[in-house]
């Protein structure tokens, strides 16, 4: 069962078309990641699905009603999206940025609930913010800002999370802790979780559901360990490399060829070399 | 940062931020002393007990006429006007997510002007047909912009469009008065400097009823420009809705502009100033309506009160003074964030 699908959808900005007729399920309660090449259309995917644009043909659903007939705040009830680059204003407290989650579940008469309380409280001990509860945003590492982000996300507490490359400009201690963090999430209950990612190796390891992209379409997915092999490296990154089972987990792990032989399959002699393409 | 207050009856709560709600009532505390003094002010001698008694409805016929009818309007009419000039300008920076995008650096106040002097310059038009004109000037321009901005009604491209336009309307200005003959350009001169002097009560009636009505739409998306803030995304993300939130925030601000311009004309500052000095104060990270508004007032009345006095019996309009203070506010803001770039 999906709750959330794309059908036939083409996403396009003013000028720029970038992508056609796509279709895309996510699978209800997976951790889907979606991996492909800069420029590809990850962001644009999910903007789309988050109903940031309106897909100029084909339509996007989410519990079988088309995104665009929800009103906003009943939708950020149910999907909740973190953007690529989101501004934190001049001065604002962690601890405020949280409670900004919560906006979709409060109106002019309820403003303020118990239950606001309680989902700000939980979503900053799951982010490890708590103790930051009262410094500004501004003053925050990178890894500790991407927490606090984080934290405003889940504190909206929806089934749907929608990530743009949540890792991204943080060391790979931090990335490991944020993913950690999503694992936990999605092993905790039946929250569905989409991101983009850039780091093949990781999306392997934490994916349930892996979508490859290039140039707007989708060119494979399913399980990591089912569609992960050198074809599809070839295909999505244009990259020459074997896939490996990852010592420590099982999951598939990407080693790139030698320079020698990315010059030369550059060069268009790839099958002359002797090139070992086996899978993984 | 001060710690919201939560009240809450059964399934419904409140939320108070005690900072914000402080600052109000000592503005508002300052703007009756203030207007105390500015009763005194003019060329009939009325010591301050006299005002007093006056207002409490003791006091000569002469004194009554002089207070209630001649001086009041124009106070409550400065603040009235500097109000919906502070709400105005908080609108507009949080439209444009940027301390210095005021309505008259974006074009609206000059626009509102164009079409006053063309009411003047071209029908030769009285008050009333003059401040038509602004109205219908700003509409004109907020028309302009908009098919210019084409739905875009945010952030970089707001000012971008705004500053030029303002270039355009303001070499348009000059032209309208250049050609027009002496007379004409002087009576045009007299209403671009923003004076309040010689309003009655009318005047103050039509400017406060259009506030309060757009006080509502302006209250009732200010939470919503406040959270748009984070980034477009980020704000949609967690259900503001984006565009209807930026076209009802730019149909409020334009309208505000135009009634306290075809009111009083051309009055600089106050809009740019009034929200940030609001937002320092009362330490928020969003725009704040009221406080915006009731400094805005504050501001106005000074600076009508500082132009009477300064150089007494000359007068300055207060349009000049707050341009004035403006500039010198501009060049220190400017001045610290260059040496906060160099140290
Ligand atoms: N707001 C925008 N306006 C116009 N073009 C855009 C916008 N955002 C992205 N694009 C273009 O759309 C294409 C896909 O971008 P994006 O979805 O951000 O890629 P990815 O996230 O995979 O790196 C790129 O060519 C990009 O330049
Ligand atoms: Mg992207």
């Amino acid at each position: 069962m999906t709750r959330l699908e794309a059908r036939g959808v083409t996403l396009a900005y003013e000028a720029r078309t970038v992508s056609r007729d796509l279709d895309v399920a996510i699978p209800d309660g997976s951790f889907t990641v979606v991996v492909g090449p800069n420029a590809c259309g990850k962001s644009t995917l999910l903007r789309g699905l988050a109903r940031m644009i309106r897909p100029s043909s084909g339509t996007v659903s989410l519990d079988d009603r088309p995104v665009a007939d929800y009103g906003a705040k009943e939708f950020a009830r149910r999907l909740a999206l973190l953007p690529q680059s989101p501004v934190a204003p001049d001065g604002i407290g962690v601890a405020d940025l949280v409670a900004r989650g919560r906006y979709p579940h409060q109106s002019l008469l309820r403003q303020w609930s118990p239950a606001d309380e309680e989902a700000v409280s939980g979503a900053m001990a799951a982010t490890g913010v708590a103790e930051l509860a009262e410094r500004a945003v501004g003053e925050l590492s990178g890894g500790q800002r991407q927490r606090v982000w984080i934290a405003m996300v889940l504190a909206q507490d929806t089934p749907l999370l929608l990530l743009d490359e949540p890792t991204t400009f943080l060391d790979i201690a931090y990335q490991l802790e944020v993913l950690d963090l999503l694992a936990d999430l999605h092993a905790a209950g039946d929250r569905t979780l989409v991101a983009v990612l850039h780091d093949l190796n990781q999306a392997c390891r934490y994916a349930t559901h892996l979508i490859a992209m290039r140039d707007g379409a989708v060119v494979a997915e399913g399980p990591p360990s089912e569609i992960v092999d050198a074809d599809l490296l070839e295909r999505v990154f244009g990259l020459i490399g074997d896939v490996v089972p990852d010592p420590r987990t099982g999951t598939p792990m990407i080693i790139p060829a030698g320079r020698e032989a990315r010059q030369a399959m550059r060069a268009g002699v790839s099958a002359a070399t002797g090139h070992d393409g086996s899978s993984g | 940062m001060s710690a919201p207050t939560d009240v809450r009856v059964g399934e419904y709560s409140v939320r108070v931020r005690p900072r914000p709600v402080v600052v109000v009532v000592v503005l508002l505390a300052l703007a009756v002393v203030l207007g105390a003094v500015a009763l005194t002010l003019g060329e009939f001698p009325l010591p301050l007990s006299g005002v007093v008694d006056t207002l409490l409805g003791s006091g000569t016929r002469a004194q009554q006429f002089v207070v209630l009818e001649l001086r009041a309007p124009r106070v409550v009419l400065a603040l009235v006007v500097g109000a919906t000039l502070g709400v105005a300008g908080a609108v507009f920076q949080a439209l444009a997510r940027n301390a210095l995008a005021s309505p008259d650096l974006l074009g609206f106040t000059t626009g509102a002007a164009s079409g006053a002097l063309v009411a003047i310059v071209a029908f030769g038009a009285g008050a009333l047909g003059t401040a038509g004109g602004a109205v219908v000037g700003v509409l004109v321009t907020a028309g302009i912009a908009l098919a210019l901005l084409g739905g875009e009604t945010g952030g970089y491209r707001l000012v971008l469009v705004g500053i030029g336009l303002n270039a355009i309307l303001y070499s348009l200005n000059n032209y309208l008065i250049l050609r027009s003959d002496l007379s004409t350009a002087s009576a045009a001169q007299t209403w671009l400097v923003g004076s309040l002097n010689g309003r009655d009560w009318t005047t103050v009636a039509v400017v406060g009823i259009g506030l309060v009505v757009l006080l509502v739409p302006a209250l009732a998306v200010a939470r919503r420009l406040d959270l748009l803030g984070m980034g477009d995304e980020a704000a949609g993300s967690i259900g503001v809705p984006v565009r209807s939130t930026r076209v009802v925030a730019l149909v409020v601000g334009v309208l505000l502009v135009g009634t306290a311009t075809a009111a009083v004309g051309p009055i600089a500052f106050v809009a740019l100033a009034a929200p940030q000095l609001a937002r320092r104060l009362a330490g928020t990270t969003g725009p704040t309506m009221i406080a915006s508004g009731v400094l805005g007032g504050v501001l106005l009345l000074a600076g009508d009160v500082l132009g009477q006095r300064l150089a007494a019996p000359a007068q300055f309009p207060a349009g000049t003074m707050t341009a004035s203070i403006g500039g010198l506010y501009l060049v220190w803001l400017l001045a610290r964030e260059w040496k906060a770039d160099r140290g």
